[in-house]
């Protein structure tokens, strides 16, 4: 059976699976389809939320971010784990006590404003839905590398099934899809990183691989990675080569962000008791631990991998006291990744070897000159092809090709329906239920959720097929907005009485508008390229903050501007302070369940 | 809960809880993992240093224990206090 036969199997059975789920897990009320009738295992939703969370950068991206950086992207590994603390001991188990469906719902009632309300509505949009652009392609690209199907295709296959799931299922659907989806997509890292783990260090858990010793040469494989990547010119692997205020603080910004986002909080109001949350939250950072302790192992292992291949004598001695890879001896892998343009090859010197090596370094210079080399070979090396073509480094049978695209687009489409439930439910309960039409029935608003389902899918399939040009930053957009207006707001609604409604509110604006006007100075104003208004490089920026790390200083603008206004003004009603007396205790959570 | 005097000291319990949690959590993350690396750079683990470990397994690890703990903790403190979920 041919490559592309098996991919159409794998993938093709997990859709069927996702949509059979959908069809059993139809949702009855408008509590199953924002919150699955609060009746979700919290081992399960501790599955759920890891499906929820782990996108189709985690899945596909993070592992290369790592292998090319090496200590220094540990921000990535700390930063998305070390937000699930905060999660846990700050915000999940009071706000599955207030027993609501939605994030803006919290901070209206806390807040007793509409205003606050629409402010965190804003907030959770523009975060969702930015945040949701880069899953649609990432599933769009999914499909046309391993399915050979026109992106555009793929996209409107993905919406589909999506579609099927999520407008029937609401939250109970997608909760149990997510399931599923964690279960392939663990399935689909796990099985090609112990291969590769086994085959460098002969260790089978890819974690402990990474501090094991490295077979070939008998050196630790640290201390080999460091050692080949260091002969040719680029940076050590385990040193940091940025500043540590910038790794301090960028870490913290992705602390805070991972804990602001509205698609992952929501997943707990899932559960049906308060302790149910505080367990769910430590369920979750399992599952999300099982990928995040073997990316690292994957990043290094493949690196290393890539190195040895090009320069055959690094396996057990130096790179260059051998010869570069021969053109005629490239592993089939190479040559298949190069029809994708994630891998290319130059010859630039024409002596039919492939000399990889960091061409920037004047160290490197020397050494090209004196041998005859004209410049580094392989001209394109997509950090993505790490884990994209690590089964395929590893040699192993075409079924687990076909795993990792399963496992890719299992990544994408359940981060991307979690975001979609987080949209259409703010919309449905939020904007139509609360602000415009307050009388609306139980079957009303259902079908009012329904059609904003449909129609922030729509929006995401749009935003999919034509990607703004500034997709990648918007992630950044996406953390911050994420720190300095939900996190500081939730927290505040929840440890201080005295936070009133014009504190919270102007504590928001402020952690909205800062940030917003720090990431446009420098990337341009709604990231159009060009309109920036000083140049995005390290000697601009304010203290030397960059604008990809702004969120602790927004989450702590919020803070300050919060608590002066509301000193400065009334305290909240008796009706607002026994509200948060209310939520801080789990008795009586199981009541609000019906709401 | 049973009253306002209860009620205080539960609430200034998991507050205490939290405090010692998150300076564990501060701790082995920018602390082990990044400010503190220079001072671990004696003690060698596979082929680095154990700052290296913390910042891309060890922290994970603690982070996980760190919730457990917290949920178990509070479910008794619930207890102790009366206000649990019956």
């Amino acid at each position: 059976m041919d490559q592309y036969t098996l991919n159409l199997i794998v993938v093709g059975a997990s859709f069927a699976l996702y949509v059979g789920i959908a069809i059993w897990a139809r949702a009855g009320s408008t509590s199953e389809f924002y919150a699955a009738g609060r009746g979700v295992n919290p081992v399960l939703n501790g599955m759920a939320t890891a499906a929820d969370w782990m996108s189709a950068a985690s899945f596909i991206s993070m592992a290369g971010l790592i292998a090319f950086v090496g200590y220094g992207n540990s921000t990535f590994l700390m930063g998305w784990t070390g937000g699930y603390v905060l999660l846990a001991l700050l915000l999940a188990p009071y706000l599955r006590k207030f027993g609501k469906f939605t994030v803006p719902q919290f901070i209206g009632d806390r807040f007793y404003s509409q205003t606050a309300r629409l402010v965190a509505v804003v907030c959770l949009i523009t975060i969702s839905v930015t945040y949701v652009i880069g899953q649609m392609t990432g599933a769009g690209v999914a499909f046309s590398r391993f399915l050979e199907v026109e992106s555009t295709t793929g996209l409107f296959i993905a919406s589909a099934v999506v579609f099927a799931y999520a407008v029937l299922g609401g939250m109970k659907g997608i909760t149990y899809t997510q399931v599923a989806q964690y279960c392939v997509l663990i399935i689909a890292y796990t099985i090609p990183a112990i291969f590769i783990s086994l085959q460098l260090t002969g260790n089978p858990i890819p974690g402990l691989g990474l501090f094991g010793t490295h077979a070939e040469s008998g050196i630790p494989l640290l201390t080999k990675v460091d050692q080949v990547v260091t002969e040719l010119g680029f940076n050590d692997y385990t040193n940091l080569h940025t500043s540590t205020f910038n790794m301090l603080l960028f870490t913290l910004s992705l602390m805070i962000g991972t804990a602001g986002l509205p698609h992952v909080i929501i997943r707990f109001f899932t559960v049906p008791k308060v302790s149910d949350a505080r367990w769910s939250a430590g369920w979750a950072l399992v599952f999300i631990a099982l990928l995040y302790l073997t990316a690292p192992a994957v990043g290094a292992m493949a690196r290393l991998n890539v190195m040895t291949t090009m320069w055959p004598n690094a396996t057990a001695g130096e790179a260059l006291s051998g010869e570069a890879l021969a053109v005629a001896d490239k592993p089939d892998w190479m040559a298949n990744w190069e029809a994708t343009g994630l891998l290319a090859f130059e010859d630039k010197n024409g002596d039919g070897r492939l000399q990889y090596y960091n061409d920037a370094n004047a160290d490197m210079q020397a050494i090209a000159a004196e041998r005859g080399w004209a410049g580094n070979e392989l001209v394109t090396f997509n950090r993505d092809i790490l884990v994209l073509a690590n089964p395929e480094i590893a040699q192993l049978p075409g079924w687990v090709i076909a795993l990792i695209a399963a496992g890719g687009l299992a990544a994408a489409l359940s981060t991307a329906a979690g975001l979609l439930l987080a949209i259409s439910s703010a919309i449905s309960h939020d904007l139509i239920k609360d602000a415009l039409n307050p009388n609306i029935s139980e079957k009303g608003e259902l079908l009012a959720a329904r059609i904003s389902m449909a129609g922030a899918i729509a929006l995401a399939t749009y935003l999919g097929l034509n990607p703004p040009g500034f997709a990648a930053q918007t992630v950044a957009l996406a953390f911050g907005l994420a720190a300095a207006t939900i996190f500081p707001a939730l927290m505040m609604g929840i440890f201080s009485k005295r936070v009133n409604s014009l504190g919270a509110t102007a504590g928001m604006l402020t952690g909205l508008i800062v940030t917003c006007l720090y990431l446009f100075t420098y990337l341009g104003w709604f990231f159009i390229p060009g309109t920036n208004m000083l140049e995005n490089t390290a000697a601009n920026y304010l203290f030397g903050i960059p604008p990809t790390a702004f969120g602790p200083i927004g989450a702590l603008l919020n803070f300050v501007v919060a608590y002066v206004v509301s000193s400065a003004t009334e305290e909240p009603p008796q009706e607002v302070q026994d509200l948060v007396e209310s939520i801080r205790v789990p008795r009586g959570a199981g009541v609000a369940t019906g709401h | 809960m049973a009253d306002n005097t209860s009620a205080n000291a539960y609430w200034a319990a998991n507050k205490r809880i939290i405090y010692i949690s998150l300076v564990i959590w501060a701790l082995v993350s920018f602390g082990c993992g990044i400010l503190f690396r220079p001072f671990l750079s004696g003690i060698a683990v596979g082929g680095t240093d154990l700052g290296f470990w913390f910042a891309q397994q060890g922290s994970i690890l603690v982070f996980i224990v760190l919730i457990f703990f917290y949920a178990w903790r509070m479910n008794k403190l619930d207890r102790e206090h009366g206000v649990d979920e019956e």
